[in-house]
């Protein structure tokens, strides 16, 4: 498959993150490991420590064809069939030398920093890693949008959490004071890229649209969903990456995929759920063969909002923060998540939308029958199925899951091309 | 007559509709899937030409010769086939045992292995003169192999017989399982024009039978297009565009036969699909199942092998059960514990097979819930909708969870895919041809 020039540089940059976490030991810099959906990547950056995210490692684990390697270790240590295969995936790379997805030694954490609590298995995953590491832990209790809103107290309990918790706990890890112009710098610096995130993810309202918002966008949310939101190397890529969007978008061409540029756009689809990692390509191409492009996601929403105005705001940043982890996709209430879906339905005016359900992510998976069911009701879009797994690829059945995807697109096909009538039978000829 | 084809390549059964220009059914036909897949297709396709011819003969001259005449000349035809395969089978099992056994038991195995091949023959002779032979299956390796197995068995259990030598039951199955697959993975000949003769022969046919012979021999069907569907779908020499899911194939298929259907359970061999379709036969919203194939077709296959009985015996006997015995695993791989865990504490084979066809039917239920539920008309298609037994479960859970419906069950429902199938191919030329299915008819 060819590669983007964005591709090229995002590789570039996570390399060089990942030599200097191997190098971390000796150059005294502080790792502090935490999670993608409410990271809290400015203000661990302004500390001048480096954020690791252990489910970024599985995923990349799962492609690199490794994953399956390391559950299997982490089941031979007694973690059940049933565990969040991102958390074994994680635990068996520990076990087996803890070298990081680009072949470097990953470094123990200094910190372990739970700033999302929708996902309980997150605690459970940071337990097992203080178990192991005996490194101190700090916990951002993140309240559910139950209701539909961030309430002012949510808000003012996160920002007392982050002023009375968070920060001290990197106060002590680093030895530095916690430093509120750095902090806004860096803030001022995610909005930037933020800014040009969500032009090349709107990009995908044109037709043919420029980008896959599911299977190529899983790449251009990498940098902001990890080490590189409020940095220029951040801000750099994204200008990049949106100028290559627009390019296509001006040639009126479409993304790179594994059946080569697809431009002849046949469907134009919504996915709802996380991708799976073990056979992402082959994945993919269940979709491009098809003439299928993914106009927007969810996943691609798990490590913020943006498209919905979400911006780090620079002049309250604790304000900023405690929306921002409030407002992860995940943190949504089920009605919320439907609206969502029925939006991007509209204004991406799709052909259909899917949902890949994840039987071991409870954070994605809960009530995605009901907003399957719901979705069709409101948009009169039929949606379909599928199943699958993150990083164990004893899940992924390539035969069930393409059954089900042509017999869905072809379904599209045939509703486009409308019904026939029955008409009484006449002169039957019986055999 | 320009015709066109559908062709469902199932995980069990390979099947095929053959639809005239006006999408009538002309003729199906089934055999067992295999590992050539193209050979299964090329079978199944040629049987449903053989019905095909069939069926014109019987428009011709049903109403002078009589259905018994017509009857006793499918059976005669069918008995030319099965004889052609036994002497094929008969050569690879000699090459077999001159190529692979050890030169000192080469005598008593072929001794063996013509005995059980003249004797069997014999038994199709007979079987094919019978006014009204009991039911049997349709396909030459269960009649060849139930054959096989029981006289093989009685040759190696005679006193002084081959297995004295050394020569014993292992040795002759063996031979005949691996010959059976090399019989199934050759083309072998067995269209209408290859054994009509022979079986007229075989027949004391009046002379108008034997006219309305010479016409469907002469009738020249002209295949348009073909399009496949089903697990082996892929391997179909077709463009791309002609090869179309199973979920669409039966959902038209479905509506085809009973144009009020709106939710369809097809509970095949490997794969249990619960769809919804709209008005006009197009499929709104599906569920499959995922993964794991419990409780499809094939372990109701696995249950009537571990019970020793056939599979159609399956059904009728669970009818019989006083009381279900409640079961909720339908994994196939613990099938034969489970079994053996209840005849172990005494429970009765009916009642456990009544609770096992209850359990399949709870696990369709639950795929239906997640498709949308269960609307009016609610039509059953594939293999497993001919067992009474799961039919009279899923008419006891339909009524206990959506109330009254229409079930829609075709005799021919293990077609449904194929009859849809078909009618996509028509389409192919004629976009938005109408059915002329007759109610309930695949």
């Amino acid at each position: 498959m060819k590669k983007d020039r964005s591709m090229e540089l995002q590789k570039e940059m996570i390399g060089a993150h990942f030599k200097r976490l191997e190098r971390a030991p000796e150059t005294g810099e502080k790792v502090v490991y935490t999670f993608v959906p409410g990271n809290l990547t400015e203000l661990i950056r302004s500390f001048g420590a480096l954020p690791l995210l252990p489910e970024i490692n599985a995923l990349q684990s799962g492609m690199r064809g490794k994953s399956k390697g390391y559950i299997a270790e982490a089941e031979k240590a007694g973690h059940s069939a049933d565990v969040c295969t991102y958390v074994k995936a994680d635990i068996g790379m520990l076990m087996s030398g803890n070298i990081g997805p680009t072949g470097t030694k990953l470094p123990p954490p200094d910190l372990l920093l739970l700033s999302y609590t929708g996902c309980y298995t997150f605690m459970k995953w940071f337990e097992l890693l203080r178990e192991q590491y005996k490194c101190p832990t700090v916990f951002l209790q993140v309240p559910y949008q139950g209701d539909g809103r961030l309430a002012p107290e949510h808000r003012a309990y996160m920002e007392k959490q982050l002023r009375e918790d968070v920060i001290p706990a990197l106060e002590q890890i680093t030895g530095r004071a916690y430093d509120p112009e750095k902090l806004k710098a860096n803030l001022a610096l995610s909005a930037q890229a933020e800014e040009d995130l969500v032009a090349v993810l709107n990009s995908a309202k044109q037709k043919p649209s420029p980008i896959d918002s599911y299977f190529g966008a899983v790449y251009y949310v990498g940098p902001i969903f990890s080490a590189f939101r409020g940095t220029p190397e951040g801000v750099e890529y994204y200008r990049a990456l949106r100028e290559e969007v627009e390019e296509r978008n001006a040639a009126g061409i479409g993304p790179e995929t594994p059946s080569g540029r697809l431009d002849d756009q046949k469907f134009r689809i919504v996915v709802e759920g996380p991708p799976n990692w073990t056979s992402f390509r082959e994945f993919w191409q269940m979709f491009s063969d098809e003439g299928a492009v993914v106009v927007a996601s969810t996943y691609t929403k798990v490590g913020g909002t943006y498209d919905y105005g979400f911006r780090h705001d620079p002049g309250d940043p604790l304000g900023t923060m405690a929306d921002y982890c409030g407002g992860c996709y995940t943190n949504h209430n089920l009605p919320d998540r439907i609206d969502m879906l029925v939006d991007y339905i509209r204004e991406y005016e799709a052909d259909g939308f899917l949902i890949n359900s994840v039987k071991s992510c409870n954070s994605f998976s809960a009530g995605q029958l009901l907003i399957l069911r719901e979705v069709e009701k409101r948009t009169g879009i039929p949606g379909g199925f599928i199943e699958s797994d993150l990083v164990d690829p004893r899940y992924f059945s390539a035969a069930n899951i393409k059954n089900r995807l042509e017999s869905y697109f072809q379904m599209l096909r045939e509703r486009r091309a409308g019904g026939v009538a029955v008409t009484p039978a006449g002169g039957e000829v019986r055999p | 007559m320009r015709c066109f084809v559908g062709v469902d390549l199932g995980s069990t059964t390979t099947k095929a509709v053959v639809l005239d220009e006006q999408g009538r059914i002309l003729g199906r036909g089934i055999t067992n899937s295999r590992a050539n897949y193209d050979l299964a297709a090329d079978v199944a396709r040629t049987e449903a030409f053989v019905s095909a011819r069939f069926g014109l003969l019987r428009q011709e001259v049903e109403k002078a010769a009589g259905t018994a005449a017509l009857d006793r000349l499918l059976r005669a035809f069918r008995t030319e086939q099965n004889l052609a395969q036994l002497t094929r089978l008969h050569r690879h099992l000699s090459e077999e045992v001159d190529l692979h056994v050890a030169a000192h038991l080469q005598a008593p195995t072929h001794d063996a292995i013509d005995e059980i091949v003249d004797r069997t023959r014999q038994e199709e002779e007979d079987y094919s003169r019978q006014d009204d032979p009991p039911m049997r299956s349709d396909f030459f390796r269960d009649v060849a192999g139930s054959a096989f197995c029981r006289l093989a068995e009685e040759i190696a259990a005679r006193p002084e017989g081959p297995t004295v030598q050394g020569v014993g039951f292992d040795l002759l199955l063996g031979l005949y399982d691996k010959c059976i697959i090399q019989v199934e993975n050759q083309a072998v000949e067995l269209g209408f024009h290859d054994h009509i003769a022979g079986a007229l022969a075989r027949i004391d046919a009046a002379p108008e039978v034997r006219v309305g012979v010479q016409r469907a021999t002469d009738a020249a069907f002209d295949t348009a297009v073909t399009v496949g569907t089903g697990y082996g779908r892929a391997r179909l020499p077709f463009p791309k565009e002609w090869i179309r899911s199973e979920i669409l194939c039966h959902g038209l298929g479905a509506h085809a036969m009973f144009p009020g259907t709106r939710t369809v359970l097809d509970i095949g061999g490997q794969d249990t699909k619960a769809i919804q379709v709209d008005k006009d036969g197009i499929v709104t919203s599906f569920q499959m199942n995922d993964r794991c194939a419990a409780g499809c077709g094939r372990y109701l296959g696995y249950i009537a092998d571990e019970m020793n009985i056939g599979l159609h015996e399956l059904g009728p006997m669970a009818e019989q059960s006083k009381r279900k015995v409640r079961i909720n695993s339908t994994c196939t791989v613990f099938a034969g514990a489970e079994l053996r865990e209840r005849m172990s504490v005494g429970e009765r084979r009916e009642d456990i097979l009544a609770g096992l066809h209850r359990a399949v039917i709870l696990r369709a239920m639950s795929l239906l819930a997640r498709s949308g539920g269960i609307e009016d008309e609610f039509t059953f298609t594939g293999g497993v909708a001919n067992n009474p037994a799961a039919v009279s479960a899923l008419r006891e859970l339909v009524v206990e969870n959506y109330g009254d419906r229409v079930l829609n069950i075709s005799p021919g429902s293990i077609y449904t895919g194929a009859l849809g199938a078909a009618i996509f191919a028509l389409r192919v030329e004629q976009p938005g041809a109408a059915i002329h299915v007759e109610r309930g008819e695949a």
